[in-house]
């Protein structure tokens, strides 16, 4: 099964819940075993199983849901970044304190969530996190610097309350 | 202002999304300003610590069984209903495995390489790069005994452009290994030293340019794993490395 913890991990980041996690991979293996006709050779498949699974997702009851309640994505300019020299988030980092940033992810909205977690934890390039999410390049470099920046907002948020 | 510009696309930059001519621009100026040096060192931090906080979940014993009796009983049923459903599952399964090989084997080989790259930047970066310093290699290899579960040999520099200028314990992937930093005309060079067999992967090849800012050249030696890296010119690697291989 190709990818299956991969795609189980993803699950569980878009659903926040196990069991609906199992059912989405497994609607994700059933739709691709019957839509094989529909990946044209020659094609990243990877980007392929993740559009079934996303696909799969967008339309299930929690997807639904966060989508109608969250605007997806709001394109406008970029805004820098400030300089991060000695900032609340890069102290946080370095205490490596791995569950905050696992809390600030599952707070962002699931269009940041997803972007990042492509980006990051699958290491897929911007061509294929366009094809996996069906956007252009360019959304998918404005909505990753948008999701980088609403991660570190987040940091910085926790970051306030412990010290408060 | 100019920090402006190249601040915008720092993140593009450290995904290895810009043009290679780009790249080497990028990396020129990151390691002459402290500023931008020290924002990329946070943000490749925030990426790790993305990776680790994202890699989160993983599937019971169960649900795995499940799985693969339900599509085992699906290429079954695909069988019994044609020729058609049966070739598509079989090649899912054909193209799934190979695709799942060779992006395994490259994410594996990438992930390495990137590691490597992060801890060149990262004792760079420091304000002490060096816990052995010493241009003399009588020096910096005994420092090693007893460090590391290793031994290796160090190249005799004389008539060369290179100079040592001290070694390091570093790990990647939790084993131990030799860090050693060279000087070639203003331009640091790392050397690691790691047993081959403690490193995952298949890493003979030499790592695709687009996601590495610096030049790299790896080999295997006597069962122990060379990484040379640095933004000195290709030749310049391949001087160093040819010293590394012939001394050891």
């Amino acid at each position: 099964m190709p990818h299956f913890e991969r795609l189980y991990n993803f699950a569980c980041w878009l659903t926040h819940d196990r069991q609906e996690a199992e059912d989405l991979v497994q609607e994700t293996y059933v739709k691709a075993l019957k839509g094989f006709s529909s990946f044209q050779k020659g094609t990243n498949f990877r980007a392929w199983i993740y559009k079934i699974l996303r696909n799969a997702f967008l339309t299930s009851r929690t997807g639904l849901k966060v989508t109608s309640t969250v605007q997806l994505d709001l394109e406008g300019e970029e805004e820098t970044l400030p300089a991060a020299e000695e900032t609340p988030e890069s102290i946080l980092l370095q205490r490596s304190d791995g569950w905050l940033v696992q809390q600030a992810l599952e707070q962002l909205p699931v269009a940041y969530r997803e972007v990042l977690l492509l980006c990051e934890v699958e290491e897929m390039s911007y061509q294929e996190i366009s094809a996996t999410l069906a956007i252009p390049i360019g959304t998918v470099m404005s909505r990753l610097s948008r999701a980088r920046k609403a991660l570190r907002g987040g940091l910085q948020q926790q970051f306030a309350e412990r010290v408060n | 202002m100019v920090c402006e510009s190249w601040r915008a696309k720092l993140d593009t930059y450290l995904d290895g999304e810009v043009p290679e001519e780009e790249m080497r621009s990028f990396d020129a100026h990151v390691r002459r300003c402290p500023s931008c040096s020290g924002d990329a060192l946070t943000r490749v931090q925030m990426k790790r610590s993305i990776q680790a906080a994202g890699r989160r979940y993983t599937p019971s014993a169960e649900f795995r069984k499940r799985m693969q009796q339900k599509i085992a009983s699906k290429r079954r049923r695909s069988f019994g209903l044609g020729w058609t459903f049966a070739a598509a599952a079989a090649a899912i399964i054909v193209v799934g495995t190979l695709t799942s090989v060779y992006l395994g084997t490259r994410s594996g080989k990438d992930r390495v390489f990137s590691e490597i790259a992060d801890l060149h930047v990262a004792t760079l970066a420091s304000s002490s790069p060096v816990d052995v310093i010493s241009t003399d290699r009588h020096t910096v290899k005994p420092w090693f005994q007893g460090k590391i579960p290793f031994a290796f040999n160090l190249p005799e520099l004389q008539n060369s452009e290179f100079s040592l200028l001290g070694g390091r314990m570093t790990y990647l992937d939790q084993t131990p290994g030799a860090h050693l930093i060279y000087d070639v005309r203003k331009h640091h060079i790392s050397v690691f030293i790691f047993q081959e067999r403690s490193l995952p992967g298949r890493l003979d090849e030499n790592p695709v340019s687009k996601k590495q800012p610096f030049n790299v050249e790896t080999w295997s030696q006597a069962g122990l794993r060379y990484f040379v890296i640095g933004d000195a010119s290709a030749a310049d690697i391949d001087s160093l490395a040819k010293l590394f291989k012939a001394a050891s």
